[in-house]
């Protein structure tokens, strides 16, 4: 481009050899552009179709939380590790007649799991409460193509148990409880007011107060 | 020939005139516009390392009825402050305009819409309709981007008109002739006929126009692309700045009007440009309908090399689309004033005084 302040300094040839070099450089210019473009219309293209073909995750890729329920022992750890507060964990106390089996790396189970929710609306995918799980069942999987129309169908739920028994397996501790309770009561001849007053409340066959039943689970746990 | 074989058909002059007028839209225009839609997509992605559309049938190659179809749906909005009458007649003004431009130039031997003496000046005049379709769609937005777009493209082609006028008439005057069928028919035979090599005769001027020629062909096809409002010149419809200039407000089966004259536009264009300079349907070396004594044959050779030269130069519309990028307002006039317009100058002068010689 010519610059017009400084034409007048310019002779005659000068400012037609700029003439010609601005023909010439433009034309040169152009045609390498070109040259260019015309190579890359051979290279392969980078897309991936994507729904089609799917890149492999990198090996410690964090995506949706699974709960391998038969391993879990409801010890509350992930659920207190957890930075969002995602994962909601109930438990009710097993009775001593009734045997859960082990978990695959031999920890006795001793405590029904009423409920394991884990909200992955919320969920940050921080790995957090993988770790602490002293018996490996929850981790990361390599789904990440869950997305949902409702916010509600992110509330996902990993318990086994049928509602039935969970109000089954509540009541028999209530029960169990309370005659507990009872034969406490008949053994010690004076029974103070308070720990008559305890079994009166749990004997409620409906909801017990979950924040009693788990400081109690988590502490027998730590035990 | 297309015309009285339809008058013996139909024995009616108005019908067969009316079929006519149509063939080219339905033979020509609208399928050249499906393909050349899909072809810019798949080119550019590919000169980017992308793949395209890849859905719609074979390497998405159906995309461009897919949208078609969908435009047809859509709702068809005319904002409150437009004036209705002009923003109406814009879309239609503008695809007359590049279409009007096919009746003037010869698709085969066999077709030309309107055989008339004065065809590339007739080409040249009812582009101009083009530009008061644009200021007048741009106008009637009632929009600023839309006024900015459609000003600066009626500047634009209007200057660009003058270089693309100063070549036709280098041509114009070594063949004597306005007429594009009888230009086509003098470059007959092999390439070496055709004007970008000197034309038919065979002298020592032949020689000394060459040089000249290919200046004057690189000095239309430059402009041409400019009247097209093609990168590196589509300051009015710069969509980084602009929106998309004068069709912004457009939607529906009105902006795919715009659309279908835009890439109307340039296969006419290319095919003014293989014309005037490349032998227009001629082939570059003898028909196989000559060898094989197969007469009805040849215009239909001719139809395939016509197009194939108006496609040939249509992708490299393309590829330098994809190659250039934009250049600013004061670039674009000086290309025009300082350079193009200079050097057609001269290329006249120098063409003349051979001619006359």
């Amino acid at each position: 481009m010519t610059d017009f302040r400084n034409l007048q300094y310019l002779t005659l040839t000068e400012t037609m050899r700029e003439y010609l070099s601005n023909i010439w450089k433009a034309f040169s210019t152009i045609l390498i552009g070109m040259k260019v473009t015309f190579k890359h219309l051979f290279v392969p293209a980078v897309t991936i179709q994507y729904p089609d073909i799917k890149l492999d995750l990198p090996e410690r890729e964090r995506n949706r939380l699974y709960v391998n329920m038969d391993d879990c022992i409801g010890c509350d750890q992930c659920a207190r590790a957890c930075p969002v507060d995602c994962i909601t964990i109930e438990t009710v106390k097993a009775l001593p007649t009734e045997d859960l089996g082990k978990t695959s790396n031999g920890k006795k189970k001793a405590l029904w799991v009423t409920q394991f929710d884990i909200d992955l609306a919320k969920c940050c995918y921080c790995q957090l409460c993988v770790f602490p799980c002293p018996t490996e069942c929850i981790y990361m999987t390599n789904v990440y193509e869950f997305s949902e129309y409702q916010r509600e169908n992110l509330l996902y739920s990993y318990i086994t148990l049928t509602p039935e028994e969970i109000i089954e397996k509540k009541n028999n501790l209530a029960k169990f409880e309370a005659e507990k309770a009872a034969k406490k009561a008949a053994a010690e001849v004076k029974p103070p007011e308070k720990k008559m007053a305890e079994p009166v409340v749990k004997t409620s066959p409906l909801p017990n107060p979950p924040v009693n039943n788990k400081t109690n689970d988590t502490q027998k746990e730590k035990q | 020939m297309i015309y009285d074989y339809l008058y013996k058909l139909t024995g009616s002059e108005i019908l067969s005139m009316l079929i006519q007028s149509a063939i080219p839209l339905f033979l020509l225009v609208l399928p050249f516009v499906l393909v050349a839609v899909w072809l810019e997509r798949k080119v550019s992605a590919h000169m980017q390392d992308r793949l395209g559309p890849m859905r719609v049938g074979w390497h998405g190659w159906l995309q461009t009825v897919a949208d078609l179809v969908k435009l047809i749906q859509k709702e068809d909005i005319v904002a409150k402050e437009t004036d209705k009458v002009l923003f109406n007649i814009a879309p239609v003004l503008v695809f007359a305009g590049s279409y009007a431009a096919f009746a003037a130039i010869p698709l085969t031997s066999a077709f030309l819409g309107s055989n008339i003496d004065l065809g590339i000046f007739f080409i040249v005049a009812v582009s101009g309709l083009v530009v008061t379709g644009i200021l007048m769609a741009g106008w009637a937005s009632n929009n600023k981007y839309s006024l900015l777009g459609a000003m600066r493209s009626a500047a634009q082609i209007i200057s660009y008109e003058i270089p693309t006028m100063l070549v036709i008439l280098i041509v114009v005057m070594i063949t004597g002739t306005l007429n594009l069928r009888t230009l086509s028919e003098m470059q007959t035979g092999y390439f070496w006929n055709w004007m970008i090599f000197g034309g038919p005769q065979f002298g020592i001027d032949k020689f000394i126009l060459i040089p000249l020629m290919i200046i004057g062909f690189l000095i239309i096809y430059i402009s041409t692309l400019a009247e097209v409002n093609r990168t590196p010149f589509d300051i009015p419809e710069a969509e980084s700045e602009l929106v998309s200039g004068y069709h912004t407000e457009y939607s529906g089966m009105k902006f795919s009007m715009f659309f279908l004259a835009e890439y109307a536009n340039m296969f006419a264009v290319s095919a003014i440009v293989s014309a005037l300079f490349l032998g227009g349907y001629q082939s570059p070396f003898g028909y196989l309908g000559n060898l094989l004594h197969l007469p009805w044959l040849i215009p239909i050779e001719q139809f395939g090399w016509f197009v194939g030269k108006g496609v040939f130069f249509v992708l490299v519309q393309m590829w330098l689309r994809w190659t250039l990028p934009r250049l600013r307002v004061d670039q674009l006039m000086a290309v025009c004033w300082k350079y193009l317009i200079p050097i057609a100058f001269a290329d006249l002068l120098i063409v003349g005084l051979i001619t006359v010689i």
